[in-house]
């Protein structure tokens, strides 16, 4: 038991010196959604009416709806920056060090995911810093009960990045996964725009969007940002992180041969 | 306690047999110099040594430890060199150590010491605060053997380590890991295509078209020729 704690601190610590490292990193990750934050909502401030819904009580204007989604991107850009390294680190060889500890593969694996969601935590409290700065702040409860929601969310979106890491088979096929995974969980929720008002469009996309793990994750978030539990989008994201794991503790099982290709 | 035993192994790629059947048993503290040229299922069978995949047929026994009925206690007995590098870069010598040493377990002050004994076996000492991408490839190699010395393995397994490597580093590696080996009573599997690194006293493994050619002590088995010569004579003719 102890040397399992013993290696997840030391995953944890290895994964914050690369990204304090990484600079860049973190700076990509905080611009990408300011800027939607403060070009893009500010644009659509007008166009977009939002009625009364909970957890809000009150008219909200779009820059304050869109934070919750705008975390929620973070998380998954994050997720997905996690598995972009995992293939790195197999192809570069520093995987095999890692897979090859004397503990069972999936606490490995977990470990990853655990040092991955510590990363997309601070960023996502960086930001929720910045858009407090520019005037869109949350109830004070809220910023200490998100804690747990985005921990949760960024478990689940982290482990579909490791069970995709599992899937592709060299880096230069990581394009796809941006274009057949990222763009459409973050478009086809409700991080952008209610799922009433998706609705009144098309009832099909609406019912995508319900499905979709990554709006359960965004409204866990947004519910917890306001001090109050969204219990089904809690069981939903917890249910498809669990069976994004599994998926990746099957992707990365030694009999499988995930790593032969690379020997 | 046996070193390394490998029983019936076979393992295959779709329809390409990489490994066909390889058997044979390495003592506790001899030095096997596992020889093959590219291609002949060397790195195959590193890799299922270290479980990063496992065979259907045949057996894998580290210091009496089945591999797969009880990996994580064989996993912990042994020592891994890649060919390819597995140094974070970015990081200190020391801190790659420190990493390694908690994937095992270790921490603290006892992981402290095993490091600083293991730099200083390997004459690392003072470079432990050095950047591994500011090390040549000598040093980085010498940093993953102290590195893999650090839990005190039983065996050692070498996948081609002194790939890249100039003449003098090669010989200072290859003579280093001979003394641990003769000193230490570590059991080493040394994977190489190179001959000049193989002694006369070591037990020599043959490995052609993932078959085992032939087994026994090197200086036998070569008899009044070089071992190059009898290396190439053995591996001419078709699989």
């Amino acid at each position: 038991m102890r040397h399992a704690f013993i290696t997840l601190n030391a995953i944890v610590l290895r994964e914050a010196q690369r990204f304090v490292r990484q600079r860049g990193r973190f700076v990509a990750a905080l611009v990408r959604p300011l800027i939607w934050l403060l070009v893009f909502a500010a644009g659509f401030r007008a166009a977009l009416g939002l009625s009364i819904a909970p957890p809000y009580q009150t008219y909200i204007t779009y820059e304050v709806y869109i934070v919750p989604g705008l975390c929620g991107m973070i998380l998954l850009f994050n997720g997905m920056q996690s598995s972009l390294s995992l293939v790195y680190d197999r192809e570069m060889g520093s995987m095999r060090l890692l897979l090859t500890a004397p503990l069972p593969r999936w606490w490995l694996l977990f470990c990853r995911l655990v040092a991955s969601t510590a990363i997309s935590i601070l960023q996502a409290y960086t930001f929720l810093a910045v858009a407090a700065a520019f005037g869109i702040r949350m109830p004070v409860v809220g910023y200490l009960a998100v804690l747990p929601a985005l921990a949760v969310a960024g478990i689940m979106l982290g482990a579909l990045g490791l069970a995709l890491s599992s899937l592709i088979k060299q880096l230069e096929n990581f394009a796809g996964v941006m274009n057949f995974v990222i763009f459409p969980m973050f478009f086809l929720s409700t991080a952008l725009y209610p799922l009433w008002k998706m609705a009144e469009s098309s009832t099909m996309l609406r019912d995508i969007c319900a499905v979709n793990p990554f709006t359960h994750a965004v409204e866990f978030i947004r519910f917890a940002l306001y001090g109050q539990f969204n219990g089904p989008a809690l069981g939903w994201t917890v249910v498809a992180g669990a069976i994004f794991f599994l998926l990746a503790v099957w992707g990365y099982d030694p009999a499988r041969g995930l790593l032969r290709r690379k020997s | 306690m046996t070193g390394l035993t490998v029983r019936n192994l076979s393992y295959s790629y779709g329809s390409r047999r990489a490994l066909d059947d390889v058997s044979f048993d390495v003592g506790p503290g001899r030095f096997a110099a596992l020889l093959g040229p590219n291609g002949a299922g060397k790195s195959t069978l590193f890799s299922l040594l270290t479980r990063l995949f496992t065979a259907r047929e045949g057996g894998i026994e580290i210091a009496g430890h089945d591999l797969a009925r009880n990996p994580r206690a064989a996993l912990a007995r042994i020592g891994v060199v890649f060919q390819q590098p597995t140094l974070d870069l970015d990081l200190t010598v020391r801190r790659n150590l420190s990493y390694f040493a908690a994937l095992h377990g270790l921490s603290g002050r006892e992981a402290g010491s095993r490091i600083d004994a293991a730099l200083e076996r390997l004459g690392m000492a003072e470079r432990a605060q050095e950047r591994a991408r500011d090390l040549n490839g000598g040093h980085r190699r010498r940093t993953e053997i102290a590195r893999c010395l650090i839990h005190a393995p039983s065996v050692l397994l070498l996948d081609e380590p002194t790939v890249g490597l100039d003449a003098a580093s090669r010989k200072a590696i290859t003579d280093h890991v001979h003394d641990l080996s003769r000193d230490s009573g570590l059991t080493v599997l040394w994977a190489t295509h190179l001959t000049d690194e193989i002694e006369d006293s070591d037990h020599l493994l043959i490995l052609h078209h993932g078959r085992l050619l032939q087994e026994g002590l090197a200086g036998e088995l070569r008899g009044s020729q070089g071992l190059r010569d009898h290396f190439l004579k053995q591996t001419a003719g078709p699989p």
